[in-house]
This record gives C-alpha cells, structure tokens and sequence, in this order.
C-alpha cells in the first residue's frame, strides 16, 4: 500500500481516504496479531500499536519514500505505515520462512530496508543517535532526507534519548524525534516517574530544540506537524521534537489487560479512538459514509487474506539459523 | 615518508590512507579533531581532512557508537573512537545488542560496515577504570570482528581491512605500543581480518600472543633461546575471526602450547584458543596446555602492584620454562 505524501495543509479528501483506509489495515492487522497470539501461533510477545495508527500513518503520509524510519519494539503501524505489508509482518509474527525479517527477528524487530523502515528496536531509547547517525550521514552525503526516531515515553528518561538530542543539536542535524506518549512506561503512569508534565516536549529546551505537543489521535493534526518539521529539516533548520498524545486500546505487552489504568480514562481514550476521528474529518470533507465503509471492508479482505497467506507459509529452512551474521552472507568466527 | 613509523603515527597514518581513497569514511570521536586524539593518534587528520570529515563530540559514547552505526546504515563508512576500551561499558548496547544484531535479526537487510577504535591494555599506570585490555569482552558477541595489532605495519594493514569491511570491526590499539617503533607499511598494504602470522619461528613450543603481549612473548622467546629452547611466536593479530588453523599446524609442529593474553584469566580470550585447541588438537599436545593471563583482580594503579596482575617478559620466560621441563 502506498501512502500519498503531502505537505502541511494541504490534504485533501482522497488523500485522507487513503490514509483512514491504511489506518484500518493497521488496526485490523493489530487485532489479527493479538487473536493469533492468544490462538497459540505468535511465540515469545506482542506489543500492539491499536490506538497508535494516526501516529505512523500521518508521519508517513509527510515522509517521502527515501526518508528514514527508525521504530521502537511497538513497531507494527510504523512498518505497515512505511510499506511492509500485513502478510510478511504477520508471517514474521508466527515464525514462517515469509516473514519480513525470515523469521529471525519478530514482533519487536519488524524491519523493511527497502523502504526506508530501518528498523524497530527493543532496547529502550537505542534507537535515538541511531536516526541522529541516518540524519548526520544525509548531511555528509549532501541529501535532503530526513530521519525520524518514534519513541515512547519511557524512553525519555534514559540516557540515549538525552545524548541524541544534544549531538542532534549542536550538528543541527535533520532528525525529528516523535514521541508518543501513551502516558504509561509499560505498567506505570509516566507522570508518577518523571520531573516535567510533558516528559518528551519539556526536556527539549533544554537542549535548544523546538518542540511540540500534539494531539496524536488526529492523523490530519500529526501529517501537518510532520510536514512542518520535515521541511524545517530539510532547509538545515536542524531537529524537531513532537510528543504526540496517543493511547494503546490493549496492554503493554502479550495479554497484559492493563488493569493499571483508571476504566473512566480508558473509556474517554477509546472515544477518541484515531479511526473515528479521521471518519468525522472525512464527514467534515463531504466525502459520503459510504466511502469510509468500503475502505473498511477492503481493510478487512487485505488482513484476511494476510492472515490466511501467513497461516499457510512455511516454516523457515533450518539452515537459515546460520546465515546473515557477515556481510557475505555466513557465519563463519574462525579456521 | 620516513622507513621507521611509531604505532601512534601508524593510526593517523592508517586512517588518513582510507580517507584519501574513500569519501564515505568520516570519523567521530572525543577530541579526534584540532586535539589530534589524547594518544595523539588522530594527529594531522583535521589539518588534512576538516571538519566534514572529522568530527569532535560531547562526552556521549553512546551517541559516538549510535550515530555510527545509523551512518553505517545509510552509506557511510565511520571510524568511531571511543577514548579509553573501559568506556565500552557505557555504550555496550551498541556493541552488545545493536552493531552485531541488526544484519542477523533483519534477516540480512542491514549492512553496518563501521569501525569502533579504542585504546586498550595496561601497563601505563592507569589504574582500574582505564587499564584494562577489554578484547574479551568483544569476544563473547557473536557479530562483531576484533582486531588486535602488535605493530606499526600491521596498524596499518588491519585498519585498511577494518574500514574496508561491511561487517562492524572493534579495533584495539594498544596504549603500551604506542610509542613502539617499527617498518611502515607500503602503499596498499592490507592486512586480512583473521590471518595469523608466525613472527618468531622455532621447534620447542608455541607461544601465541596478541597486541601487546606479542612484543613480550618474543623477548621472552629471545631469553629462552639463550637456554637452550626454540620458541614460536605466533601474533593472531584477530580473535575474530580466529586463526586456529595456524595455531593447530603450529602445535602440530611444536606439541607444546603457551597462550599469553592480557586480559583477566577469568573469562579471557585464551580459554577458546586453548577449548579448541584440547578438543582438535589432543593429540599433537606433548603437554598441558597453559595460559598466562592477568591475575583475576582489577588492574592496581601502582607499577610494583600492577606488574604483579598483568603478564610480563619473567611469567612468560617462566611458564615456557615450566612447560618444557613437563
């Protein structure tokens, strides 16, 4: 699936479409991801990105195609966002020789190269000076792409996140950190763990980065300050920060039920569920219910067809244990 | 350019021949820059290169090894220093779970060709946080390639090969070496990851050693040789990839074995060598295999002390000595 690019203010009724459509595969794949978990076919963890969906795709939808991604282990909408499809993410979920990475990385390390989704990354904050390190080579080589690191909240207060804001500044590199803040370090409010009320957007003074909070549910709203600070990047006006308020719909992890958060807060969440939201702007636009209705529908074949592709793939060659250590290919340490 | 080179010249000199010959090796590091490196290893490449091409950071090893690694990536070729190989500790998630994963867990979309350079071992009175010789850290990741070399030439040859690989190489320069002398290298000289070199041959034993214990395994084998015994001395130069064929067509020529490493005992690169070389080569062996390592305490900051922990010219002398009267 491909995902229109446009600039800040400028989306129209057709490219919204796209993007609530890519929203639903997103959130369907999730879905199919948590159901086959609990079925016994996804081993080891999940960790779900449905109430996530607006962030990727509205991000995606300001990147352009040679743009760099870097994601965190709630990876799943950045990859799909970015074009891998339903199917290999799946398959690479229950472990089948089609998956996106063959079977060798998971959930947590969904990866597509090609497409600029240069990885998703399970330790906390790693992946930061990594897209700081993709901006500085754009900058050497005398490009104009940009890099983006989505992090959560936890990843705030570790020292990585600190480090790449700092050198991504005083090289006033074309990086945008996006976090997005779901409001919980895996099972604990991040207010209760942090010294700022905005963990993400207060620390970024004080490194001299712009920054801003936006509301993460609303694809038009991310796209356009995705937009913005890509542009900014681009034109060497150097990083940008933007924490994006957003709400996981399941647990942190595997079949966490997050009973850790109040039921009034979870229920106000859900009313401002990202797909619902971009219906009501679909409306606001004119374009006829029906339309949203097929999207969804169509959404609901492509994950269906992904889930029975990947159901029926087969398991990966034992061999390939052994392979991909060195670049030529083996894993060969010693004479 | 003169015919005799320090191993300190040899690293700027190393780097500055991959700089010239290709655009996408950039450096990064504390004090690399107008600095020339604290062990003044980087001497002269901002003066020739600038500052896109070398690049001074905060005090960020983690930022040091992440922006590497996201270059790496997307194109480039870095050569990352981290100052002092004890700093590893505070950026290891790069060299633990990033640089050496990322090809593997993708499924071999990514390529991270960099270089992490480091200045390593004791003997200088550093005391325990910036003394010890780390290589065995780096031996425990699968993924990462380690070079060790022992003189100025070898610097040479082994950066050449270490920039030039797609693979993340961890380069340990030596701080005892530094003002070693030796022959420079010629233009071109390249030296391949994981090829071993006989750099003393004789009949008795084989002494295999690495970095700074290859100077001190050959005057060790010089001292013997007034006894009477005919010493090898073989440099692995790498530990990844690990050059066992030569240690098991020199045992098989020799039937003794003596490993000389500079890290602790406990968990040090010569219990692999020595694994290997018990379970292919029994039966070549005409006697134990020994290992001198440093003692299993942090590195002492006083000469009088740390000469008692790390390896010397005397322990070595000693367990050649040892191994030729069982």
């Amino acid at each position: 699936m491909t995902t229109p690019t446009v600039a800040a203010g400028t989306i129209g009724a057709s490219d919204l479409l796209a993007l609530y459509e890519q929203m639903a595969v997103i959130r369907r794949t999730e879905k199919a991801a948590h159901d086959l978990f609990l079925a016994g076919l996804v081993k080891g963890t999940t960790h779900l990105a449905a109430g996530h969906e607006a962030v990727a795709v509205g991000a995606s939808a300001a990147l352009r195609p040679d743009d760099y991604v870097f994601a965190t282990y709630r990876g799943h909408h950045h990859a799909i966002a970015r074009g891998a499809t339903p199917e290999e993410c799946l398959a690479e979920l229950m472990s089948k020789a089609t998956g996106v990475c063959k079977a060798k990385g998971g959930s947590m390390h969904l990866t597509k190269a090609s497409a600029g989704m240069l990885g998703s990354y399970a330790i906390v904050g790693a992946h930061l000076p990594l897209a700081a390190g993709a901006a500085w080579s754009a900058k050497l080589r005398g490009s104009d792409q940009v890099a983006v690191a989505f992090f959560g909240d936890g990843a705030t207060n570790i020292g990585a996140f600190h480090e790449a804001l700092n050198i991504a500044a005083i090289w006033s590199l074309p990086v945008l950190f996006i976090c997005e803040n779901n409001f919980y370090m895996e099972y604990t409010p991040i207010g209760s763990v942090t010294a700022v009320a905005n963990p993400a957007a207060d620390r970024a003074p004080a490194y001299g980065i712009p920054a801003e909070i936006i509301d993460g549910n609303d694809v038009v709203v991310v796209a356009d300050a995705v937009s913005r600070a890509a542009l900014r990047a681009r034109s060497g006006g150097g990083p940008t920060l933007l924490e994006a308020r957003t709400y996981r719909h399941f647990g942190h992890s595997r079949t966490d039920p997050a009973t850790y958060r109040p039921p009034e807060e979870v229920q106000e969440w859900l009313a401002r569920d990202p797909l619902d939201i971009a219906r009501a702007r679909l409306a606001e636009f004119g374009v006829p219910v029906e339309r949203a209705i097929e999207a969804d529908d169509r959404a609901a074949q492509v994950v269906a067809a992904a889930v029975a592709a990947a159901r029926a793939a087969p398991s990966p060659d034992p061999a390939g244990a052994f392979t991909d250590v060195w670049a030529d290919g083996g894993s060969q340490w010693r004479t | 350019m003169a015919d005799v080179i320090t191993y300190r010249e040899a690293v700027a000199e190393g780097i500055a021949r991959e700089l010239r010959r290709d655009q996408a090796v950039v450096c990064l590091g504390e004090d690399i820059g107008k600095a020339g490196g604290v062990f003044k290893t980087t001497q002269g490449l901002f003066e020739e290169f600038g500052p896109g091409r070398i690049w001074d950071t905060p005090i960020s090893e983690q930022a040091i090894l992440g922006l590497a690694m996201g270059a790496a990536m997307t194109g480039m070729r870095p050569v990352a220093e981290i100052m002092f190989s004890d700093f590893f500790a505070v950026c290891w998630d790069y060299l633990a779970n990033e640089m050496p994963k990322m090809r593997y867990m993708t499924g071999g979309q990514v390529t991270v060709p960099l270089v992490v350079r480091t200045a390593n071992g004791g003997g200088l009175g550093f005391g325990a946080q910036h003394s010890q010789a780390t290589e065995n850290w780096a031996l425990t990741i699968p993924g990462l390639k380690i070079a060790a070399p022992s003189n100025p030439a070898d610097v040479i040859g082994l950066i050449a090969s270490a920039i030039r690989s797609d693979d993340p190489v961890v380069f340990f320069e030596h701080k005892g070496l530094f003002a070693s002398k030796g022959p420079t290298a010629p233009a071109g000289h390249v030296v391949p990851l994981g090829q071993a070199a006989v750099t003393r041959p004789g009949a008795d034993i084989t002494v295999v050693a690495l970095a700074a214990t290859v100077p001190m395994a050959l005057a060790a084998a010089e001292h013997m040789a007034l006894e009477g015994v005919s010493a090898e001395v073989i440099d692995l130069r790498c530990l990844v990839p690990l050059d066992m064929a030569a240690v098991l067509a020199s045992v098989g020529r020799t039937s003794r074995l003596l490993i000389v490493e500079e890290n602790p005992y406990q968990g040090g690169w010569g219990g692999t060598v020595a694994s290997i070389v018990a379970d292919e080569g029994f039966e070549l062996l005409d006697a134990p295999i020994r290992r001198v390592a440093a003692a299993c305490v942090p590195l002492p900051f006083a000469d009088a002390l740390e000469k008692q922990v790390i390896p010397t010219v005397d322990s070595v002398a000693g367990a050649i000595r040892a191994l030729l009267a069982y």
